[in-house]
């Protein structure tokens, strides 16, 4: 067992970790709101090679692994990054593992930041691509269709709903006839295609809400440490301490977790796909209850919109939701333990 | 990184298992059940015949010199199979304490013994006025001439009416800082004035109020320096870092899908396929996977020689809290039949759920409660100020 980062593995985490110092301040952070897309933050992240690493050799890459990434996207998550690096990431990695030279030129525009993909968790329903991560800042965005992946041009037809956790998101008008005709990335298993992509998705934005999670505890602490009332300094009283320790409990626990189903998906592929739910579902329930706990002990402070942590709160709930809720991650673990429609 | 614990450690699972296979079962955890006492003669002397009893001490000193990441194995094993170690585990525990500290003689008198399984030591701390303040001690030791005097009450000493000696703390000084006046004795408990009075609890484990009425000990049978007890009480609990209630976790697990697969609802569906039970599987497979991630973390630690400050605490107090609560959730998704006790020939895989379910409520308290673990991980870990 070694749960250190290897020498690599920590210039990479600190190498993005100066970048998101430098370029993802919580001013700036803020002043990405509404949209939550910082420009510049994002050209320097795939210049830095954010979107290369995602992708293997072959593909034009540097192939790292998921565990690289997941510790990227740990420092993502604790700068509150306005950049969709997840989604790109993810995406790039879906378009990889598909064949065809459609999919070969948006993956090379992407690692040269010409095109920036995305991918919609969900389906159209009533003609309506609903809340499509990235897809107010995205080029394309690849969505499933029958047993194909499509790949759509976002235009001007997409609107931008204002959303809690100052998302780039979009709903996207999606008629039959617009699916009929678009770009086929994949004829068949855009299912098991799509599924294995959300795996990655559920696996780093784990790593992000548990970064988050770090930080919104250190936030509450340091505050907690501070303030005074009833003449002693409000962390002292253990109905505030006890519940930032449980915070800080659970946020070990998901950074633990996240990082195992990231170095799974190399080492242990018989429990990569159970691990990865796990470790959304855990990181999900940790950032939303450990930003709560950290809001909470700001007292009316916390309230308002000068202090940083509402930026943590609703960033832990927006993240998260817009892919699944921790109860169904949960019984997406069940789908993966004992098999989705379950047989004796 | 690497998450698997080491390839030595599988090889010591598949020997633990096959001694499991041999020596433990069904009819004896409902033995360990029934009576409320987690140790027995022929399983102890088995473990003695394997040299198990000390896995982690050196080989030169009767152990088998297994590394931190081996131990969490062996003893994930054991406690998913509930074999009967509570015994073992608190004369091993001493034992380790009287190697660090203890004179030769002692060292001589008691380690061979507790290593062939021949004697077994209890531990005398809790009081009925100091439980989780349990430096508050007060049962007075009076020294008279190269003897003690022992007079004083202690709560949940596990395993009395079987044990041969208590680890007992006592209160030696009254003029200094409760820490600061503590003395530990090895006290020989076939004794005039030592009477044992039977405790039940809610999981079925027997424990005892053990009065002491001038019991009087041998100076030699101190363990460490006289007011110098709170230094033997740490290093035993030093010990106990890498607590954790993981194998509890995953009892409940295993106990709970042999349920979902062999049980219909009304309509004849398996209960498998309920939406609302493979949530809870799912969440209960969740807090395995933490519970046992916190608990390697502290191994991997001790391994490799990093100070363990609120990490064991993280492992002890998030396991607990998960294990009770996933308990009373699978309790409720199974309905009715979850209130068929453990044991009980009409109860489900056993009746383990429903016996989990009141296990789990003494593991929150135990070895420190939950709220004293919180302190210690918001104090040492995340550097708040104490509460005045």
């Amino acid at each position: 067992m070694d749960l250190r980062p290897s020498a690599e593995q920590q210039q990479l985490i600190d190498a993005f970790g100066a970048l998101y110092a430098k370029e993802s301040t919580a001013e700036r952070v803020r002043e990405a709101e509404p949209l939550g897309f910082d420009r510049r933050l994002w050209t320097q992240l795939v210049d830095l090679g954010a979107l290369s690493m995602a992708v293997d050799e072959a593909n034009g890459g540097w192939g790292a692994s998921l565990l690289d990434l997941e510790l990227v996207a740990e420092e993502h998550g604790r700068a509150l990054g306005p950049a969709p690096l997840l989604e790109a990431q993810v995406a790039c990695r879906l378009l990889a593992r598909t064949d065809g030279a459609v999919a070969a030129e948006l993956l090379a525009a992407a690692i040269a930041g010409e095109r920036l993909p995305t991918l919609s968790p969900r389906m159209p329903a009533s003609g309506v691509l609903a809340l499509v991560p990235a897809g107010a800042v995205a080029t394309d965005v690849i969505v499933r269709h029958d047993d194909r992946l499509v790949v759509l041009p976002l235009g001007d037809d997409r609107t931008l709903p204002e959303n809690v956790g100052s998302q780039p998101l979009a709903d996207v008008p999606v008629d039959g006839s617009r699916l009929a005709e678009a770009t086929v990335l994949a004829d068949q298993a855009g299912a098991e295609l799509l599924d294995r992509a959300l795996d990655d998705w559920l696996v780093l934005t784990a790593g992000a809400l548990a970064g988050m999670a770090e930080r919104a505890v250190r936030i509450g602490v340091d505050y907690a440490a501070e303030r005074e009332a009833f003449d002693q300094k409000i962390g002292a009283f253990q109905a505030v301490g006890h519940r930032l320790a449980d915070a800080a409990t659970a946020s070990a626990g998901a950074t633990l977790l996240a990082r195992e189903a990231a170095w799974a998906d190399g080492e242990e592929p018989g429990r990569r796909a159970e691990l990865a739910a796990m470790a959304f579902s855990f990181a999900a329930e940790t950032a939303r209850d450990a930003t709560d706990v950290a809001l909470h002990v700001h007292g009316g402070y916390g309230f308002m919109l000068e202090y940083d942590i509402q930026l943590y709160y609703r960033r832990a709930r927006g993240w998260a939701n817009v892919l699944m809720s921790p109860s169904t991650a949960a019984r997406r673990v069940a789908d993966r333990r004992y098999g989705p429609k379950w047989a004796n | 990184m690497d998450f698997r614990l080491g390839p030595s450690s599988d090889v010591r699972r598949a020997e633990v298992r096959e001694f499991l296979e041999a020596h433990m079962s069904l009819a004896l955890e409902e033995q360990v059940y029934r009576t409320g006492v987690s140790h027995d003669e022929d399983f102890t002397r088995a473990l003695v015949e394997r040299g198990w009893m000390a896995p982690s001490w050196p080989v030169e000193f009767g152990g088998q010199g297994l590394d931190p990441e081996e131990m969490v194995a062996v003893g994930e094993e054991l406690r998913l199979a509930d074999a009967p170690m509570y015994g073992i585990g608190t004369t091993m525990m001493v034992a380790t304490v009287i190697r660090a500290v203890g004179t030769e003689d002692q060292k001589a008198e008691i380690i061979p013994k507790a290593l062939a399984g021949e004697i077994v030591i209890v531990l005398g701390f809790s009081e009925p006025e100091a439980g989780s303040d349990v430096a508050a001690a007060v049962t007075r030791a009076v020294p008279d001439g190269d003897e003690w005097v022992i007079n004083g009450q202690k709560m949940f000493t596990t395993n009395a009416q079987i044990g041969d000696y208590v680890f007992l703390l006592t209160r030696t000084n009254t003029e200094v800082a409760k820490h600061k006046g503590l003395t530990m004795f090895l006290v020989p408990l076939h004794q005039p004035g030592v009477e044992i009075q039977a405790v039940f609890t809610l999981s079925g484990e027997r424990t005892n109020i053990v009065f002491y009425n001038d019991v009087r000990v041998a100076d030699s049978w101190r363990i460490g320096e006289v007011d110098g007890g709170w230094h033997a009480m740490t290093v035993a609990l030093t010990n106990e870092h890498a607590a954790g209630f993981a194998a509890a976790i995953d009892r409940l697990l295993g106990a709970a899908e042999t349920w979902a697969r062999t049980t219909t609802d009304d309509d004849g569906v398996p209960r498998m396929e309920d939406a609302t039970v493979r949530e809870a599987l799912g969440r209960t497979a969740i807090d395995l996977e933490v519970s046992r991630l916190l608990q390697r973390r502290v191994a991997w630690m001790a391994a490799t020689d990093q100070p363990i400050v609120a990490e064991g605490p993280m492992s002890k107090l998030f396991s607990s809290e998960a294990l009770s609560a996933r308990a009373q959730d699978m309790v409720e998704v199974v309905g009715p039949d979850a209130l068929r006790s453990y044991f009980d020939p009409t109860a489900p895989a056993h009746g383990v759920i429903e016996h989990m379910l009141r296990f789990s409520l003494g593991t929150t308290i135990y070895a420190g409660t939950s709220e004293i673990h919180r302190n210690m991980i918001a104090q040492r870990g995340l550097g708040l100020p104490r509460n005045r």
